[in-house]
């Protein structure tokens, strides 16, 4: 472990090391930031609380340089700062890690930690073996066993994450911002990096975390500020709080019941798949879907379950085993053929595989219905038209017009005409991957509300996804996947978040 | 309606057109006489219809640099079909330009969807071959007018109101892209793969096959006004419209075709191509060196793009509820 030699640590842990008071931020027609204030204590983890669009992510980037405020001060020990670009932000301290972290494939480790800041030798040239050294320095210091010289897409995405920490850390920082650092790690991963943060604290950085997550923010947080709609809403100790209370102050209303109660009404069984086998993905996949039912698929990430869904849905056909529908067997090689006979499939990455941002609203929805609007390959628009209306009806979307271009809508109207399109494809199967995956909580129980809703009306849904809460609170039944087969299928009393945790991990694989 | 109307890029593009008209027409005004601008869309018309396949191609995220040489090769076959067979109908002739071309358009689609090849290297490399192709079926040697038939050499120029039917053509292909790209699924795949090929996938939409299909239309166009080019100039030869690729992506860009796919019209392409026809015809009768012409139509396509990455930019996430209603 380093020896801690910075001022921060020895200092005062109720003098706050970064201070933003009364910040505004307007971009051209909107004010992302309206008098905001937030506080960085050292050796404290801040959790920055806030639904989607309540300007977490301009917060990160007015601390970080990339924007400057138009209203408001940044004191830094307490002297007024000015970040005028993201490097000055750098050097006085203060550094970011991405949600989506931005690394070079080709580039080795080392470089991917000192890129831009390289140390250099007397000619100006950098300085390999130096770099090298600092490299293994900073990598042993947050416990990661990793070859500075190996090319970084050798590595897997957990260790890409530390390489991304590393260069955070390779400018001495005494503030560490982390934007939703969790999202794409699995449980294990996020483990290490709770031990991580720990490490971080007791070296007396002031660290700012942002998450979605309620269970993370209880277990690593000290302290916590709320902000919605762009405005600051309260502070305080984590202590001191409940979850309810920080609910009601991110929304500002009472979410008295987040999931759906329901009344399953199960009908006959409409899908069922035997000893399904993927070359290199999944093998001997077995199970069986009722009409009104939804089947909860929970594993760890890199499990299989999105492969195996793709190939359910004909993204991939690398595969042997039987799928039935209504009792008939069917052969699905492409995705055409999945929505043929009623399976859609709502990806996990809406932005690149959702929707068409170039075209309107109504061609977005009818797209994979264009044979039931079209005769002959030609198009009928009024038949379209009505096709589009009906279904942003259902999903309540309230948009000037059909023919405004997707792009001009919010990233939450954007989801909704995904899931405007595959209705109005009337499916029996519609696969929902990771369905609430990076949305604010509110959004979340309106999705929750439509599934629940949609499995009422007869639909078989299938859920995958990583959130225990969600799993348990949507489900009838529950199968845990684990390095590609399933471990086990689970209902009613045994459905408690220990049991979903050790499947999936494999701490106990018969009982 | 009205509003998107006018600020369309097409209707900007349209005012440009009108403007550079209006301003040649001052130096000499014998330039807007009717007969004098049908003349120039006469001229303009290989380029039109080349530019509406190109820009189908583009459309789908690929390129069609091929569409010069498939020109070249289709004109060189169907003028030594003549020569050899003076009895065959233009129909005939027609017939076999638009499948031979297509057929090669066919072949570099193929190569991109089935071995997933980047197009810009497909054609490249079938650019080299359809133009050594020419050399290797003709022995270098030209077909010249007095080898053609009549018959061969007349259809461009068979007027039917007022007009030739090298415009007609153009005309009618316009015509017929405009409903296929806006009221037909062929059409609407094309916009699909090229905005966002993953969710055209998941829709259900074969990425590959329709860049396939927008390759083959490209070299229908191509094979057509292989035919039509030989004929109305009365000459096949291996050089025959060398280079001319990039005057027909030039149009494609100036006409508002994104570079990246997904985004661009029928009338974007006419009007590029109409823009370029305008310069080349005008600059001439107003004394202007062709060097400068280069420079000038260099210059139109450099604002053009940086006009469409304007128009394009992202307006940035909108965070506040309040400033969605108001969008």
């Amino acid at each position: 472990m380093q020896v801690i030699t910075q001022d921060q640590s020895s200092q005062d842990r109720t003098k706050p090391v970064l201070v933003l008071d009364g910040v505004t931020k307007v971009f051209p027609g909107v004010k992302a930031l309206s008098e905001v204030s937030l506080k960085l204590f050292p050796g404290q983890v801040m959790a920055l609380i806030g639904e989607n669009g309540a300007g977490k992510s301009t917060v990160v980037k007015v601390l970080t340089g990339i924007y400057q405020p138009n209203k408001g001060d940044i004191l830094l020990n307490g002297k007024p700062i000015h970040f005028s670009t993201p490097q000055t932000a750098a050097n006085a301290g203060i550094t970011a890690i991405h949600q989506e972290t931005v690394l070079f494939d080709e580039l080795s480790v080392a470089e991917n930690i000192f890129l831009g800041h390289a140390p250099r030798s007397n000619f100006g040239l950098i300085d390999w073996p130096e770099m090298e050294r600092r490299s293994v320095e900073i990598l042993d210091g947050i416990g990661a066993n990793i070859d500075p010289s190996v090319k970084l897409r050798e590595l897997g995405i957990a260790n890409k994450h530390l390489v991304a920490i590393s260069r955070a850390l390779s400018i001495d920082a005494s503030v560490v911002i982390m934007d939703e650092p969790t999202a794409a790690l699995s449980y294990k991963e996020i483990e290490e990096l709770y031990e991580l943060v720990d490490k971080l604290r007791s070296q007396g950085k002031a660290i700012l975390f942002i998450s979605h997550k309620f269970d993370e923010i209880f277990h690593i947080a000290d302290r916590y500020t709320v902000f919605r709609d762009g405005q600051f809403i309260g502070d305080g100790l984590i202590e001191d709080v409940d979850r309810t209370t920080l609910v009601k102050m991110m929304v500002g209303r009472d979410i008295s019941q987040i999931f759906p109660s329901r009344d399953s009404h199960l009908g006959d069984e409409i899908l069922s798949v035997e000893n399904y086998t993927h070359v290199t993905e999944f093998a001997d996949i077995s199970f069986s879907l009722r009409k009104g039912e939804i089947l909860g698929f929970y594993g760890l990430v890199g499990a299989g379950r999105s492969e195996l869904m793709q190939a359910l849905f004909g993204i991939t056909n690398l595969f042997s085993g039987v799928v039935r529908i209504d009792g008939a067997e069917v052969i699905i090689g492409s995705p055409a053929d999945a929505v043929s006979n009623g399976i859609v499939y709502v990806p996990e990455d809406r932005g690149k595989q959702g929707a068409i941002i170039d075209l309107p609203i109504f061609q977005n929805i009818t797209l994979p219905s264009l044979g039931r609007t079209s005769k002959n390959g030609f198009i009928r628009l009024a038949e379209e038209f009505k096709l589009a209306r009906k279904y942003t009806k259902r999903i309540d979307l309230r948009a000037a017009s059909l023919d405004t271009n997707v792009e001009n809508l919010s990233g939450g109207n954007q989801q909704k005409i995904v899931i405007a399109k595959w209705l109005a494809t009337q499916p029996k199967i519609i696969i929902m991957d990771e369905p609430t995956k990076g949305i604010d909580i509110g959004s979340k129980a309106a999705v929750h509300e439509f599934m629940a809703e949609l499995a009422d009306q007869g639909l078989a849904v299938i859920m995958v996804s990583s959130e225990i809460p969600e799993i348990l609170g949507m489900s009838n039944r529950v199968i845990v996947m684990r390095e590609g087969r399933i471990v086990s299928e689970l209902t009613d009393d045994d459905l408690k978040p220990e049991t979903l945790v050790q499947y999936a991990a494999g701490i106990n694989r018969e009982r | 309606m009205l509003k998107r109307l006018i600020t369309s890029r097409e209707a900007l593009l349209m005012l440009i057109i009108l403007v550079l008209i209006g301003l040649v027409a001052i130096r000499f005004p014998r330039f807007i006489t009717l007969s004098n601008l049908a003349g120039v869309f006469n001229d303009t018309s290989p380029l039109i219809l080349l530019a509406i396949g190109q820009m189908i191609v583009i459309l789908t995220k690929c390129i069609d640099l091929s569409v010069a040489a498939n020109l070249a090769l289709t004109g060189m076959v169907v003028a030594m079909i003549n020569v050899a067979a003076p009895g065959v109908p233009v129909v005939v002739i027609i017939a076999v330009a638009i499948g031979l071309g297509a057929l090669m358009g066919a072949f570099n689609g193929l190569l991109v969807w089935k071995l997933d090849i980047p197009p810009i290297v497909v054609t490249l490399g079938t650019m080299t071959i359809y133009r050594g192709t020419v050399f290797v079926i003709s022995n270098g040697k030209w077909v010249n007018s007095h080898e053609m038939t009549q018959a061969f050499k007349a259809f461009p120029r068979y007027e039917l109101f007022g007009m030739p039917m090298m415009s007609w053509t153009a005309i009618i292909a316009v015509i017929i892209f405009f409903i296929v790209m806006t009221r037909t699924t062929l059409g609407r795949s094309f916009y699909a793969v090229g905005g966002n090929p993953h969710a055209a996938t998941y829709a259900g939409i074969n990425v590959g096959r329709s860049q396939f299909w927008a390759f083959t239309i490209s070299g229908a166009l191509a094979g057509l006004t292989g035919y039509l080019w030989v004929s109305r100039y009365a000459v096949a030869y291996v050089n025959v419209a060398s280079g001319f690729e990039l005057d027909v992506v030039a149009a494609c860009v100036i006409g508002g075709i994104s570079i990246a796919g997904g985004i661009g019209s029928v009338g974007g392409a006419l009007l590029g191509a109409i823009f370029l026809g305008v310069i080349k015809n005008a600059l001439p009768v107003i004394n202007v060196s062709p060097f400068w012409q280069l420079a000038i139509s260099g210059s139109a396509i450099i604002i053009a793009v940086a006009l469409n990455a304007r128009s394009n930019k992202n307006h940035g996430r909108i965070i506040l509820k309040s400033a969605e209603k108001t969008q």
